[in-house]
Parts: structure tokens; sequence; C-alpha cells
């Protein structure tokens, strides 16, 4: 799960991470009024969408007087921004950052997230902030180091010190990047974040080390146990297919094709995209049903599908395990009635009573093809999705 | 012989006497596993499924000398499960369980250290030796006893390449699904050296997906110590960078975990990858 800059922010300041000065605002005049109440003499209007590379599509704007942050509010507020990480359609404003400047004298970054390799969590970081750290990792990689943290040990001075001397840090700064590391990791821990960048941590002209951007993903298995955290969700920031998905226990993910994919299992659900391309064809979306795939899932599964209008024909792929093929069958069956699906339906059931199932789904009246395999399935919903084209 | 687990392995099953657990207990006495009791806390001295209910898994192992068992208690009970199993001295640990927040599974992966107890899984099928012993939630029937040893971190695409298996007539050895989530026990290579290693496999398919570099090591150290042919698939070549794809464990991040990367490690190490699921029947049959 993703929140915006201005929560990660506050949950910043309960583990003593500084931040600059800054209030949230969702209208020119409450913008400008946060500038006044900041005062200074220049401020960042940030648009919050849960999207990086916002600075380089508008999304961060620098204003000289309260006015010229109403203007820019204004300019943003309502508008979809589309940065590298969003997609063609890009994500809505509905609410701005507003916070003081401060004179920069290096952007570095340093981030916390669990290795896979390792199994550990990690810290990375680098002299070489505001620039996207993969680029870095790419072409610079001796600019990053990282370090992992024993679960058992927790944190420890000297991989604090360990970092603060690697990026060049003196004197006081040296406490003070301790200080935030361990908030970070201790805020990582008591919140199951999966993530905690932050792209530039800077050092202002005074010496001073600052988050000027902050980004949390959490653990989706451990949020339920965070209500806090998931009151910070924003649901116009997401699918509205994949959010809806959500509250059925389906698991979607809206793709570019035209293809729709039902298919019980994840690694399942991939491989039948994966066969749908390989046959020429685009899949519209992943959909993993899950294991029971009873009527109202199938129901609820093909409402979606049907959702998006660039759908042409639908693939449905069950192995049946434990659940006999004759039952998914007829499951299939009601719920292609009781929805009025009228785009070609092609099902392939494989598994116990996989003959009992075909035969309920042939000769029904119906667009239904009950298919006698997997890659004809595949070959057969891409000849029917561009004969619909 | 079989991998992990043969005709004789004493199992129990932890989370006995709820939905799934009775559901796949059932499951697994019918098809011939030797599942010798289970643990529900509180539940002790009662019988269910004919079988005896222990209050801890250690009373279940000191009565039934259980060297194996199975999980099915809900996420955030399962790494207690986990840690009360290795404690008991329990060898083999099949965690089914899905969705256990990631850092419990980070300290349950350190706890284990050291200790040489076995974790299979979370957020897997189990592991099953055909006609002697099934542990966890594959549908039994498919199977077939014979010589390919199935490894794959997906559980719909292990019954894929099950039924593929057993229709060329090939049949498996055992079949290992070390699960979706991105911490989890035994990886691919743990279960390849052993398929090395055991007799009765002749050939191995290997079935990855996007996300983590498994895969890539496994390439690696096919190259260096496996001799058996190994098919290779790779589920989500059209997957968008930065999703998770259902697993846990799936998803492209910072360009890491592409499905391209892995079958190019596994192609330059010499591995048979075939970019069809369905056509992994056939190439094992033809490696064979």
């Amino acid at each position: 799960m993703n929140i915006h800059e201005y929560q990660a922010k506050q949950l910043f300041l309960h583990y003593a991470i500084p931040v600059p000065d800054g209030k949230w605002a969702d209208t020119p005049e409450s913008a400008a009024q946060v500038a006044q109440e900041l005062g200074g003499e220049g401020w960042v209007v940030k648009a919050q969408v849960h999207a990086g590379g916002r600075g380089k599509v508008g999304g961060v704007k620098l204003a000289k007087s309260p006015v010229e942050v109403a203007e820019l509010s204004r300019k943003m507020l309502g508008k979809r921004l589309v940065t590298k990480q969003t997609g063609a359609e890009g994500l809505p404003v509905n609410s701005l950052l507003i916070e003081k400047t401060y004179p920069i004298k290096r952007e570095l970054y340093l981030s916390l997230l669990v290795d896979r390799g390792t199994e550990r969590i990690i810290f990375v970081a680098s002299a070489a902030g505001g620039m996207d750290i993969e680029t870095v990792a790419h072409e610079t990689p001796e600019q990053i180091i990282s370090v992992p943290v024993h679960p058992a040990a927790g944190l420890q001075g000297y991989q604090c010190r360990k970092v603060a001397y690697a990026l060049g840090l003196k004197g006081a700064q040296i406490k003070a990047l301790g200080k935030i590391m361990q908030g970070l990791y201790d805020l990582f821990l008591a919140k199951d974040a999966s993530q905690i960048e932050i792209n530039p941590l800077i050092e202002t002209d005074s010496g001073e080390l600052m988050a000027l951007d902050a980004k949390i993903n959490f653990d989706d298995n451990a949020v339920a146990a965070h209500p806090e955290i998931l009151a910070m969700k924003d649901p116009e920031q997401e699918d509205e297919k994949e959010n809806k998905a959500e509250q059925f226990g389906l698991n979607y993910i809206t793709l570019e094709g035209n293809i729709g994919c039902m298919v019980n299992g994840a690694g399942l659900a991939m491989a039948t995209m994966d066969l749908v391309k390989l046959k020429g064809g685009l899949p519209a979306n992943f959909l993993d049903v899950g294991g029971g795939t009873s009527v109202d899932k199938v129901c609820e599964a093909f409402k979606l599908i049907l959702s998006d209008h660039s759908v042409k024909a639908v693939l449905v792929n069950i192995f049946g395990g434990i659940v006999q093929c004759d039952i998914i069958a007829s499951g299939i069956l009601a719920a292609v009635e009781q929805v009025h699906v009228t785009l070609p339906v092609v099902v392939r059931l494989e598994g116990t009573n996989a003959e009992q199932g075909r035969a309920l789904l042939s000769n029904t009246g119906l667009n239904l093809y009950a298919a006698d395999d997997l890659a004809h399935a595949a070959e057969q919903v891409v000849a029917l999705a561009k004969e619909a084209a | 012989m079989s991998i992990l687990i043969d005709k004789d392995t004493k199992v129990i099953c932890q989370g006995f006497t709820g939905k799934q657990g009775t559901f796949h207990s059932q499951q697994a006495l019918d098809y011939g596993t030797k599942l010798v009791g289970g643990v529900t806390p509180e539940r002790g001295g009662e019988t269910h499924l004919g079988l005896p209910v222990f209050n801890t898994v250690q009373d279940a192992v000191n009565d039934t000398g259980a060297t194996a068992s199975v999980i099915y208690v809900p996420p955030f009970y399962a790494a207690d499960a986990i840690l009360e199993a290795v404690d008991a001295g329990i060898q083999l640990i099949v965690c089914i369980t899905e969705g256990i927040p990631i850092l419990q599974m980070l300290r349950v992966k350190a706890a284990m250290t050291g200790t040489g107890a076995l974790l299979i899984g979370p957020n897997c099928p189990g592991v099953i030796t055909p006609g002697a012993c099934k542990i966890g939630i594959m549908p039994g029937h498919i199977h077939l006893p014979g010589s390919i040893g199935i490894v794959s971190r997906s559980g719909t695409l292990t019954y894929e390449s099950v039924h593929q298996t057993t229709a060329q007539g090939l049949g498996q050895s055992t079949c290992v699904g070390i699960g979706g989530d991105p911490i989890h026990g035994m990886n691919f290579i743990d279960v390849l050296s052993r398929f090395q290693a055991d007799e009765q496999t002749k050939g191995i398919v290997m079935v990855g997906e996007i996300g983590g570099g498994e895969e890539e090591d496994a390439a690696e150290y096919i190259k260096a110590h496996v001799t058996k042919p190994v098919v290779a698939y790779i589920a989500g070549q059209t997957a968008p960078p930065g999703k998770r794809m259902g697993h846990a464990g799936a998803i492209v991040t910072g360009g890491k975990g592409t499905a391209e990367g892995k079958v190019a490690a596994l192609k330059a190490a010499g591995i048979e990858v075939v970019s069809s699921p369905t056509d992994i029947g056939v190439a094992m049959k033809g490696c064979l």
C-alpha cells in the first residue's frame, strides 16, 4: 500500500526525522494561507500523487509569494499528472503540500527496504541524491553503499557511522544521520513498511540534514494490523477496477490489450497472459479468481473484465484441482447467464471430470467455446478477438 | 527413492481442527499419507478424523514420533506455528498459509539458522511423492509415480507440469512447491541438489516467475552441479513492472527480476527454456 508524501512526512516527524516546515492544502486559497503562515521568502508547491518523477512534469514548482503559490496551486489542482511512473492516464492531483524552501548544499539518497537475497532489511545510501537511484546503481555502482541489519541485533551505531562517512558527513552530522537511520528503522518495524525512500535527503547550507522528499510503501500482508495506516489509503490514486477486485477477494491488474483473462492461481494467470501474447494477442488484464471459484466470484470476475470496454473476447483458464470441473463449468455457465455476457468466451478446463465440464459448456446457445487444451484455447480466443475488433 | 518424504514419513497437522486443516487432512488420509495426529491449542485429548489432537507440537512429536508438519493456521499466527515446529524438532515444515507479513518471515528465517529444520513455503501447495505421501493442498489424483522431479514457485503451474508429465507417461518422483512469497524456506537450489542426488529422478522441471533472483542463482548452480536434464519455464513475460502479480514475490522492481533476464540466464547455462507453458511435458520427454 502507498501513501502520499505529506502523510509520510507526518510519520517521519513522529520518529524525529527532520522534514521541511510545511502543510497540506486542497484549494488555491488555503495553499496561499499556508504559505503565509509558514513565513519565509520562498515556497515549493508539490502535487500529491502516488508516483515519482513529479518534478520533471510540472508537479513540483517554486513560488516567491503567497499569490504565486495560489496561482500555481490553481494550475495543478484538479488536473491529472502524467509521470514516467503513472502510465498514460496519469493520476489526479486532489491535494498539495506547501513547504518552505531551504538553501541546499548537497543532495543525498537514503532508503530502507527488505532485500530478498540476503533476507535482511537493508539501508541503501548514496552521495548521488536527487537522481534516479536505479540509474546511479547501473552507471556508477561504486557510489552506492548498502548495509544489512540483522533482525536480532537491530541497527548498530557502527552501521550508521559507516553510512555517514560514506556520504562524506562530518562532526555533528554523524550523530544526526544516526538518529535519522534509527528513526527510519523503528518506523519500518513498527508500521510493517516494505520500503522507505528519502530522495533527496538534503544537507542545507548550515549543515542540517532534512528529508526533502518521503516515500513509504507498506506490506499489504500486514497493513490490516495497522488501522492508522489503512486510514491513509487514497483510493483515487489507484485503479478503480483493482480496488473493486480487492473488495471481492480477487486479484486483478489492468493491462492494455483486448483479451480478458480469468484464471485460477497467480502463476497460471501470468502464464495464460504470456500464452495469449505468444499466440499473437494482447491480454487486457491479470486476474486470479483463487481456489474456490464460486458462482459469486466468477460473476464478479466477469463484471470486472467486461467493465473494460476494450475487451473483445474472454479466456477462462481453470485447472480444477480439488474442485471438480463439472461443478466449475456449471458455475461459469450460471455466471455467463447472470451477467449477460455476450462477448465470445473460450473456456479451458482441466482436472477431475474435465470431459463432463466441457460437455456442460457445449451447445448452450451462448457465445461459449469449450476448448480441449490450453494451446488451442489461446489460439481460439486470439482469433475471436481479431474477428470482433 | 524420492526426496524429502516417502511412504513412511509421519506427518502432523498444525491448525488440524480448522476448516482448511480438516479438509486437507482428510484428503491426505485418503491419499495414504501417514498423518498421525494434529495440533490445536486447548483441544488436546480430543479425537479428530480418528486421530489424536495435541495442545502443542512437542506433545504431538513425543507421542507420535512425527518428523514432518503441515501448517494451515491464519497468516498472523503462522510465524509462531513454524517456530513451534522448529522448537519441537520437526525436520520438515510445510507452511501452506498465504499472507504472512514479510517482517515476520525475516525473523523466522533468522531464528531457523543453524537448527537444521527444513521449511517449504509459505504460500505454497506443499510437497508430494506420488503414491506415497501427500503433504499439502495439491490434487492427488493428477499425479503418477515416476521419474520427473518438479520444483515451482507457483501452485497451479506445478499442477500444470504434473498434468503434462503424467500425460507423457513420465510421472513424478517428488513435486515441491517452494511458494510465491519473497522470503521463504527451501529455494530452487535446495531442491535441485536433492533431485540431482536422487536415483529415481531422471529429469527435472523447474517453474519460475518474475521477481527476485533465485532463478538466476539456480541457473549458475545447474550449470556447475546438475547433470540431469532440466526443462524450465518462467511466468510473467507480459507482466508490467512495479505491479505485484498475485504472489507477494512476483514483482519486477527497479528493472530487476524480469522474465527476460531469467530466461536469458537459464539459456546461458544451457538449460532448455520453453516459451509456452503447454510445452513443458513434451520438452521434458524430448530431453530424456
